[in-house]
């Protein structure tokens, strides 16, 4: 009687979490396909290679916003990755216990919370408002704003998990600290750093908010990082999504498609490149 | 060559907690000098005095004087006297990231030595010592974490002696080991004495009584007695050493 109770309970529980994950992968696969759908029929040679066609016209393609996504990436990744990786090199090896720490712990963590379009306004009055020019420069910074958080929560975790036998072993045979760090302690976790790092440069590849107000986008090649404003995928796909024309409306599922797919590789990198260095 | 330690009224703290209390003892050259007493009597402490790595743990506090061949430890640079007084811990911890050719020559390459040459005759004397480069001889380059954990432990004893220190340390080699893996260590451990002065701490009564010229008892932070270990073993003059090495208690 007992058992029969329990296997009931156990059958409808085992169904519930069966219904709620199905429906949460339900927009998830809703949503690829229907971007997949919709832009894969706007996506040609040219959307790769041509820049974007005059207003209203047919053809063209986003190539500028396309180089735009990767050279931000690239700027914020620079700038964001090593400051992420050393300010957690710091909170573990340096000064776990100690109120600065503690401070830098907390502020990261509200700085993961703050809305990317606030990061977007305060870069730009730091940055656009003094060189009085919209630049990839300022997009890439705030952008490494947005990563710098993210990458040394991601970071700090790795090196934690680094037991302290390791780092007393190194300190046994007369290692300098330096030495432990760089050669013992960084190399062990380098797996999990990587990983947390490109999940980071993921996560804001497809920031839209925040380059609205520093890179702010165009339609041709930019010819300086600092002094042009620059294309990129989001911006792009927001301009066009909401415009009037129809072939626009195509060309941002198009971007959409391109945008995921850079997304996905970034993801996969993260999690196949550097999985397996075991043997 | 082995050299000897003095130490002489050692206090250490944890936090407000007293670990070790005016401790007094000389630790002869080229002997296997072991420590016994139940859990947390401060043997493992003592030992981490000896090359300074208590002071690396946060709230840890040291007071009086270790003598090392004449010298005192604490006027020296921690990070060199460390080359000097090697340790091997409970666990074994090899590098994972690194190779078993590269987790025994860390130490020396860490410091400064790039020739390869110089290198591979430092790892297969350091493997040889330690009795594991039979076993591991066309393998070296394989990860240190391939090993069993007595080889690990071999490993660890290797990577301890390639920095050629004068004292090696041991905070219970063998007791993450199995029998068979525990009786090569003490092998081990009495083929270096010749080499090295050696302080073993240990759980394992039979243990101390099997490789050690002295043993040393600890109770409650307290050095009780230290003499030669056939004399502790038969004849303690302490009440207390008696009743431990007995099983009255710990």
């Amino acid at each position: 009687m007992i058992n029969t109770r329990r296997n009931f309970v156990n059958k409808l529980m085992l169904g519930l979490f069966s219904v709620a994950t199905f429906v949460a992968l339900v927009p998830l696969f809703a949503l690829l396909g229907y971007v997949i759908k919709n832009g894969i029929t706007s996506l040609n040679l040219d959307f790769f290679t041509k820049l974007p066609a005059v207003m209203g016209m047919s053809g063209g393609g986003m190539a500028n916003a396309i180089a735009g996504t990767l050279i931000l990436i690239a700027i914020a990744s620079i700038i964001g990755i090593p400051i992420g990786i050393l300010v957690a090199i710091y909170l573990t090896e340096y000064d776990r216990y100690s109120w600065l720490s503690t401070t830098v712990r907390f502020t990261t963590d509200v700085l993961t919370g703050i809305p990317s379009i606030i990061i977007g306004i305060v870069v730009s009055m730091a940055i656009v408002a003094k060189t009085k020019h919209f630049s990839a420069f300022a997009g890439g910074v705030s952008l490494a704003v947005i990563m710098i958080p993210l990458v040394i929560r991601s970071t700090e975790e790795m090196l934690k998990l680094v037991p302290h036998a390791i780092r007393e072993a190194g300190y046994a045979l007369g290692i300098s600290q330096r030495r432990i760090i760089l050669n013992i302690v960084l190399p062990t976790a380098a797996k999990g750093i990587i990983t947390g790092a490109m999940l980071a440069v993921a996560r804001v590849s497809g920031e839209t908010a925040p380059l609205l107000f520093t890179a702010l986008g165009n339609q041709y090649w930019t010819h300086s990082l600092f002094k042009d404003p620059i294309a990129s995928l989001p911006v792009q796909i927001y301009t066009y999504a909401t415009s009037p024309y129809d072939e626009w409306h195509r060309q941002a599922w198009a971007g959409s498609l391109v945008l995921i797919a850079i997304i996905l590789c970034l993801n996969l990198i993260a999690r196949f490149a550097f999985r397996s260095r075991s043997n | 060559m082995g050299q000897s330690l003095s130490i002489r009224q050692l206090e250490a703290w944890y936090g407000t907690n007293q670990t070790l209390k005016g401790i007094n003892m000389e630790i002869a050259a080229n002997q296997v000098t072991a420590i016994i007493g139940p859990s947390g009597c401060g043997k493992s402490t003592f030992v981490r005095c000896i090359n300074r790595m208590h002071e690396t743990l946060p709230g840890s506090k040291v007071k009086g004087e270790i003598i090392l061949n004449g010298e005192s430890i604490y006027g020296q640079d921690p990070v060199s006297l460390r080359k000097t007084v090697g340790m091997v811990f409970q666990k074994p911890n090899p590098f994972p990231s690194m190779t078993i050719f590269e987790n025994v020559v860390a130490g020396v390459k860490l410091n400064g030595m790039r020739n390869r040459q110089n290198l591979q005759t430092i790892a297969e004397k350091s493997l040889r010592m330690a009795a594991l480069w039979d076993e591991v001889k066309d393998r070296l380059n394989y990860s240190g974490m391939s090993l069993s954990g007595g080889q690990q432990q071999r490993l660890c004893i290797a990577r301890a002696l390639a920095v050629e220190p004068s004292v090696l340390l041991m905070d219970e080699p063998a007791s993450a080991l199995d029998p068979i893996a525990t009786m090569r260590i003490e092998e081990l451990v009495g083929q270096l004495k010749s080499e090295y002065t050696i302080v073993i701490v240990t759980h394992n009564m039979q243990q101390a009584a099997r490789i050690a010229d002295t043993t040393a008892f600890f109770l409650n932070g307290e050095l009780v007695e230290h003499g030669p270990t056939s004399e502790i073993f038969t004849n303690p003059r302490d009440k207390r050493t008696e009743d431990y090495i007995t099983g009255r208690f710990g």
